[in-house]
């Protein structure tokens, strides 16, 4: 298993450490990861924010993954990966809209190929093949990431994506991240493979075991794996070994499934504080300038919060939006309705 | 099977109900198992499976890994085998992966077979809105399964009607999907007879009796038409409202003796308007029982989009008392 940082934030691979400048980017991506999560557990207890999926722990996985890419790479994140959407510049007030359930959270910028969190599991996969292959054939030179949980590979789709992007040498990264859970169920009982980037060699591409609570090393092996794919060298699947710390959901009572034994230890690897006190031992992070991050991530949130307060709530007739380019005759007609039924609303106490 | 008969009554939640239904199916007969994501040590998303493999083992009540085909493929290899596998789809909007097994295997064998083998399998899913889910978790999509010669498809709108209807469907000779509205999971309680309680596939049930118009509807709809029958009826109209309980079969016979009487129809489901089961129990009606009607035949749907999960207005999706008042009152003025 790759690592360039000890639990302990100690330096094992001197070798594999990113730039000064690139470590700095990671932990201010980290932390600008972890603060939605944190708030987000503020705001749906306040009822401003729906149900989610919390990432928390999982940051190193998710950033350090997404941080390889560029703007004009694909982004195929699971509801899970708030995180790596958020690192590749997926407005925060975007992200806050979907998990408010609002339309203006499936409203893309024009400048990412990032696609709005998946959540039937694994479909994804074979559709990132594609997309990578298409960059191939319109002659660019850009990849396509797709993120999966250690659950999802159990499903038939990651394992067609997977044997397409080798046969068909597609610009693909495959993201595994081995969180421990799918739900209730954890890893032991959903296979007997103990190694998950091994599933690789069953298709002939490489596969990489990596630390997912180290930045550094999960970034360094997705950038290997992005430029490989880049010059034509294929697709990677990379396996981030982490753990989901969290419940499944906001919604999700673990002490049903897990105890508390299963979970202690992992906090002794959080992703964020193991950079952080790489971070400061190198002299690359001050307690200053620490303070200045987390105040500057903090308004950026506040003002993108606002933002999102400030989408208006969809009208009855948008859920009939975007169906076809054209709405069909049918759709016209069934908008009519809509509107007549709602033009109206007093008439509801009628009923 | 031979489980002990009804000896009485209990109050209880639907999800309760098909935990009961399951677990006499269990001690009754040791070829049934129960196996889907999160059915065993957690009993279920929803609970329906809470405590049964802690009560069954975990060879009868297990956990697979997640991946919907492989979880009806190996069920219809345990059926041809000889067991009676009860398999949960966490969510009907979840069963897509596993559409190649039940439309290519699960609705042929018994034909392709010559009935050699037949595949004793049910398949449970939580269906349908009003509860404010995420993105595909709402979908109501039993017009596939219907479409799919050789598999039935019930969907209980009571407590009583799961639970017995359950029993009946584990005991099929044939594929069974069963759809469970979450909407009614715990929203109504009645009393359930205990023991082997059984309700038979393929008969209605005359939920109200009318004479000026037949409702037709099933699942989390019956809550739904029930409401605007009690208004139309504070109104002076008569409304039979029939829950289906049973798709296929259809039990045509309760639909046509009604719509005779009455000489009005309107077909309640949740489902997109086109090509939606409702469709089907509009042709049936005009096929034989059209020189009766006195006005056409009304359908009050979802639309011909995706449920949509945005809170806000997802309750204009999902029909309501209101939409099939409205209907009524349509087919009333016609
Ligand atoms: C096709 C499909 N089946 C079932 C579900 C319901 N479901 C949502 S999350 C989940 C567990 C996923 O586990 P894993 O893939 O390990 O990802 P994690 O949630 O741990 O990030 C399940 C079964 C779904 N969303 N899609």
């Amino acid at each position: 298993m790759v690592q360039c940082l000890a639990p302990d934030g100690s330096v094992v691979r001197e070798d594999l450490l990113p730039d000064p400048e690139t470590r700095l980017e990671l932990y201010r991506q980290m932390r600008r990861a972890r603060h939605f999560d944190e708030r987000g557990w503020v705001l749906y207890r306040q009822g401003r924010l729906g149900v989610f999926p919390p990432f928390g722990g999982m940051e190193a996985s998710q950033v350090g993954t997404a941080a390889a890419l560029t703007k004009n790479d694909w982004l195929f994140p699971t509801y899970r990966d708030t995180g790596a959407a958020l690192t590749l510049g997926l407005p925060i007030a975007r992200t806050l809209a979907y998990w408010r359930t609002s339309p203006h959270g499936w409203h893309m910028p024009a400048d990412l190929k990032v696609l709005p969190f998946y959540i039937p599991i694994a479909t994804q996969y074979p559709q990132a093949v594609g997309a990578a292959l298409a960059e191939r054939r319109q002659g660019t030179r850009n990849v396509a990431m797709a993120f999966i949980g250690d659950g999802g590979s159990s499903e038939g789709d990651f394992h067609e994506a997977l044997n397409f992007a080798g046969a068909l040498n597609a610009p693909c990264v495959f993201i595994l991240q081995n969180n421990g859970w799918a739900i209730s169920v954890p890893t032991r009982a959903q296979t007997r493979a103990t190694d998950l980037s091994r599933r690789a060699d069953g298709y002939g591409i490489p596969g990489v075991r990596v630390d997912g609570n180290d930045a550094l090393a999960t970034y360094h092996v997705t950038r290997e794996a992005v430029d490989r794919a880049r010059n034509g060298g294929g697709p990677t699947l990379i396996e981030t070994v982490t753990y989901r710390v969290k419940p499944h959901t906001v919604a999700d009572d673990p002490s049903r499934y897990r105890s508390e034994a299963d979970t202690a230890g992992w906090d002794a690897k959080d992703p964020v504080t193991r950079l952080r006190t790489h971070l400061l031992t190198a002299g690359l992070l001050t307690e200053d300038s620490e303070a200045a991050l987390l105040a500057e991530i903090a308004a950026e949130f506040e003002a993108a919060l606002a933002e999102a307060d400030s989408y208006p709530e969809p009208t009855p007739a948008e859920i009939l939006d975007h169906v076809f380019a054209e709405p069909t005759p049918q759709l016209k007609k069934q908008r009519a309705e809509i509107l007549a039924e709602h033009a109206a609303p007093n008439q509801k106490e009628q009923a | 099977m031979t489980a002990t008969p009804p000896t009485g009554t209990k109050n209880m939640t639907m999800v309760a109900a098909i935990n009961d239904a399951l677990d006499i199916a269990l001690a009754a007969d040791d070829t049934v198992h129960i196996f889907g994501e999160d059915v065993g040590v957690m009993g279920g998303v929803f609970r329906a499976t809470d405590g049964l493999q802690a009560k069954h083992g975990e060879g009868r009540v297990f956990d697979t890994p997640l991946a919907e085909a492989a979880i009806v493929g190996m069920g219809i290899g345990m059926g041809l085998a000889g067991l009676k596998p009860v398999a949960e789809i966490q969510f009907a909007g979840f069963l897509y992966p596993a559409l190649d097994q039940i439309l290519s295997h699960l609705g042929r064998y018994r034909h392709r077979t010559r009935s050699r083998y037949h595949l004793p399998m049910v398949i449970r899913a939580p269906y349908g809105g009003g509860v404010h889910t995420p993105e595909q978790h709402a979908d109501s999509p039993e017009a596939i399964l219907a479409h799919t010669p050789g598999v039935k498809v019930v969907i209980p709108s009571t407590p009583a009607d799961a639970k017995g209807l359950l029993l009946s469907a584990i005991n099929d000779p044939d594929p069974v999907f069963f759809f469970e509205a979450i909407k009614l999971y715990r929203s109504v309680k009645e009393d359930v007879p205990t023991g082997d309680y059984r309700v038979p596939i393929g008969k209605a049930r005359l939920v109200t009796h009318g004479d000026d118009v037949t409702v037709i509807c099933y699942g989390g709809m019956v809550e739904v038409a029930q409401k605007a029958a009690a208004a139309a009826q504070a109104a002076g109209i008569g409304v039979e409202v029939i829950d289906l309980r049973t798709l296929v079969p259809m039990d045509t016979d309760t639909i046509i003796s009604s719509v005779a009487r009455t000489g009005r129809a309107v077909i309640v489901t949740e489902a997109p308007r086109t090509a939606g089961f409702h469709s089907e129990i509009a042709a049936v009606i005009a096929e034989e029982a059209i020189e009766h009607l006195r006005a056409p035949i009304v359908r009050v749907t979802g639309f011909d989009a995706p449920y949509p999960p945005f809170t806000a207005v997802e309750d204009v999706y999902r029909p309501n008392p209101l939409r099939v008042a409205k209907a009524i009152r349509q087919v009333m003025d016609y």
